[in-house]
């Protein structure tokens, strides 16, 4: 019991060292949190290839529904599978003590992900996903080295490889790396692959602050109002001052 | 009818008397600038903590299986509960700006110089009770960085000799930072030291009240009615509540009454303050990850050690310094001198003359390098403890105390210019 609880302190502790370890290059994230069409194809995506393993323990299907614009039937006819409420939070019935045993480590909740990973780094993770037939998954990962999470979107993408080219470098010939590529099994091309993993980030992203589009609405009048009692303020403030001037 | 019992509650009660005491016969120095803005801005900070503290406490649960839960729960469930909350967080960090602005008004104006030393000991007090609070506050989110900051930060106490593991154990009330730590931390933060804070604010205002409040030019506006200073027409315009003259025995000059001079002036401090801080809870609550950091949005895990641990921002200075000593204890002990220094300011400083517009040009140089070593020492606070960083740590800790040495050496003889004896 000791020994396995130490293996995984082991395990979980040396993949997040290497998480954190020498900074890899990140894409930039193309979201948009205004974009529906993108934030319910990113809810769909996530229902079908994520939900399997990782839970949103803390938003609500409802909160989903009502936010991206998805009437309710639509929303159950389609992104609801096993017979929750709508009010229900997301939720799989893996158990964190299985999700261990299976993967090495219990996949972690995604509701804060966007927050604690940012977007750009959840873009460029589900694009650097390369075959490693040395891992028990058969992938491995550039951004997150050594990775328990199999390539889920495999389906999506192709079975994607680290591909070489040979070159001609200062006169002699080498084999150079030049970036992940797939083999066209995928149902989608790069680009639609892309935009796909675009469209869960931005869903992802959404989720770690539902009030984000709210606070910028909000905010932007709170700051009007503001600037004009800002200028009242000091008019008063003259006014007053006048005696002492 | 109402003035019947206006006059009888005044009988018992002296409300209006103690309202002109303290608000509208208020003697205020007429040159107040920018920098004593801050002061109001504490208070009103210290208010909004208050009133969003209360309001989140409704539906915080304060355990170790419930806190995370419920503080996601204020996010999404309840209604402008993100709007409390970053209020209550984004009100954290203002409150150390505003205050640590307070203090550096305090230092360039001499207003903690004799008679206005305890006032300055109040102000220290309430700095240090602040620290606590926002310490234990900041464990209540049971985030990655509440459990891994609060474990360093109750660490520093362990490395005390012979009772450091004991008062840990104290501290935590268990072997590990736990629901127990959570639970006293919580009673701390929304009970006992708020009630503390409430206090010592208002023991620090009536300890203003009593010495006058300093200005700019850092001369008393209070002169001895002996017939060398004569009040100007202007002087006589206002009325100030008698206590001040001391039944005649003194003479205001240059003073105008707090409300409404001041009250509208810092309600255009209010505004200007606000439009800052609205800015930042409604467009950027993370602050760049300074004010809500990254991994505290993962529940606390106690077998899951973040990469790199850095205390919020306002503890980074101190933060620095204990760890620029290469012995834990003796860090622990430089990090507190550090703040010891601060509050034996009034007597590390030996000079007659307050203001830095009227001291020498080494003493604004040195006020320059104690500003440099504090704001280095903050941001190396923030980056590893490693290589150059710690060097440079060694060394801005070093000027940082050289400045209250350098200060206690030079204030005594220092070459000052002549004060002017009203109000410029």
């Amino acid at each position: 019991m000791m020994k396995n609880l130490f293996s995984v302190i082991a395990l979980v502790a040396s993949s997040w060292a290497m998480a954190a370890g020498p900074a890899v290059h990140l894409d930039k994230a193309p979201i948009d949190l205004t974009d529906k069409a993108s934030l319910q194809n990113g809810a769909r995506l996530f229902q079908n290839y994520c939900l399997g393993c990782h839970q949103m323990q803390y938003q609500r299907y409802s909160r989903t529904f009502s936010d991206l614009a998805i009437p309710e039937d639509v929303g159950v006819e389609n992104l609801m599978f096993t017979g929750e409420k709508v009010g229900d939070h997301i939720t799989n019935n893996m158990s964190a003590k299985d999700g261990e045993k299976w993967f090495g480590a219990t996949p972690p909740d995604l509701t804060n992900v966007a927050r604690v990973r940012g977007p750009d780094w959840l873009y460029t993770y589900l694009r650097s996903f390369y075959a490693d037939p040395s891992r028990p998954f058969g992938v491995n990962n550039d951004v997150f080295p050594l990775v328990g999470m199999p390539h889920v979107l495999q389906e999506l993408q192709g079975m994607p490889y680290k591909a070489y080219e040979t070159r001609l470098v200062d006169g002699a010939s080498k084999e150079v790396y030049v970036g992940i590529k797939t083999d066209g099994s995928g149902e989608l091309n790069a680009e639609e692959y892309d935009r796909a993993v675009a469209d869960l980030v931005n869903y992802l992203e959404y989720v770690g602050e539902p009030t984000k589009l709210e606070a910028r609405a909000l905010g932007t009048k709170v700051m009007v109002f503001l600037l004009i009692f800002f200028v009242l303020a000091y008019l008063l403030k003259k006014e007053y001052w006048k005696d002492v001037h | 009818m109402f003035k019947n019992l206006m006059s009888w509650i005044e009988y018992r009660l002296p409300f209006m008397d103690k309202m002109n005491l303290h608000v509208m016969q208020y003697p205020a120095p007429k040159n107040f600038n920018f920098w004593y803005f801050f002061g109001s801005l504490a208070m009103l900070v210290l208010v909004n903590q208050i009133l969003t503290g209360i309001w989140l406490t409704m539906n915080y649960v304060p355990s170790a299986e419930g806190a995370f839960a419920s503080v996601e729960y204020i996010m999404r469930d309840v209604d402008y509960g993100w709007l409390l909350r970053y209020m209550h967080s984004t009100g954290a960090s203002a409150f150390f700006v505003v205050v640590y602005l307070h203090m550096l008004r305090g230092m360039m104006y001499g207003s903690y110089q004799k008679p206005r030393e305890l006032l300055w000991i109040f102000g220290m007090l309430i700095f240090l009770v602040l620290m606590a609070e926002a310490f234990m506050g900041y464990l209540l989110p049971w985030g990655q960085m509440s459990f891994w900051g609060a474990q360093v930060i109750i660490g520093i106490f362990g490395t005390i000799p012979f009772i450091g593991e004991d008062l840990t154990l104290w501290i935590r009330g268990d072997y590990v930072i736990s629901g127990a730590t959570l639970n006293r931390f919580f009673a701390l933060h929304v009970i006992a030291l708020p009630l503390v804070l409430v206090i010592l604010v208002f023991l620090h205002i009536m300890a203003l009240h009593e010495v006058g409040s300093n200005n700019p030019d850092g001369i008393e506006i209070k002169k001895d009615n002996d017939g060398t200073v004569e009040q100007t027409e202007a002087d006589k315009k206002f009325t100030f509540h008698q206590y001040f003259t001391r039944g005649g025995k003194k003479v205001i000059v240059d003073a105008i009454p707090f409300h409404p001079y001041y009250t509208v002036k810092d309600l255009l401090g209010v505004a200007g303050f606000l439009l800052i801080f609205a800015w930042v809870i409604f467009f950027f609550p993370e602050g760049g990850g300074y004010f809500l950091e990254a991994p505290n949005f993962e529940p606390a895990n106690a077998l899951k050690t973040p990469a790199h641990i850095a205390p919020v921002w306002y503890f980074t200075p101190f933060y620095a310094i204990l760890r620029a000593i290469p012995h834990p204890f003796m860090g622990a002990v430089a990090m507190f001198a550090a703040i010891v220094a601060l509050a034996l300011l009034p007597w590390l400083d030996r000079g007659k003359v307050r203001s830095i517009r009227y001291r020498s040009g080494l003493h604004t140089a040195n006020l320059i390098n104690f500003c440099i070593s504090f704001v280095a020492l903050g941001v190396l606070g923030v980056l590893p403890a490693e290589g150059v960083y710690t060097l440079l740590a060694q060394i801005f800790s070093f000027t940082y105390f050289g400045f209250f040495i350098l200060l206690w050496f030079y204030s005594k003889n220092e070459k000052t210019k002549p004060l002017p004896i009203r109000l410029t």
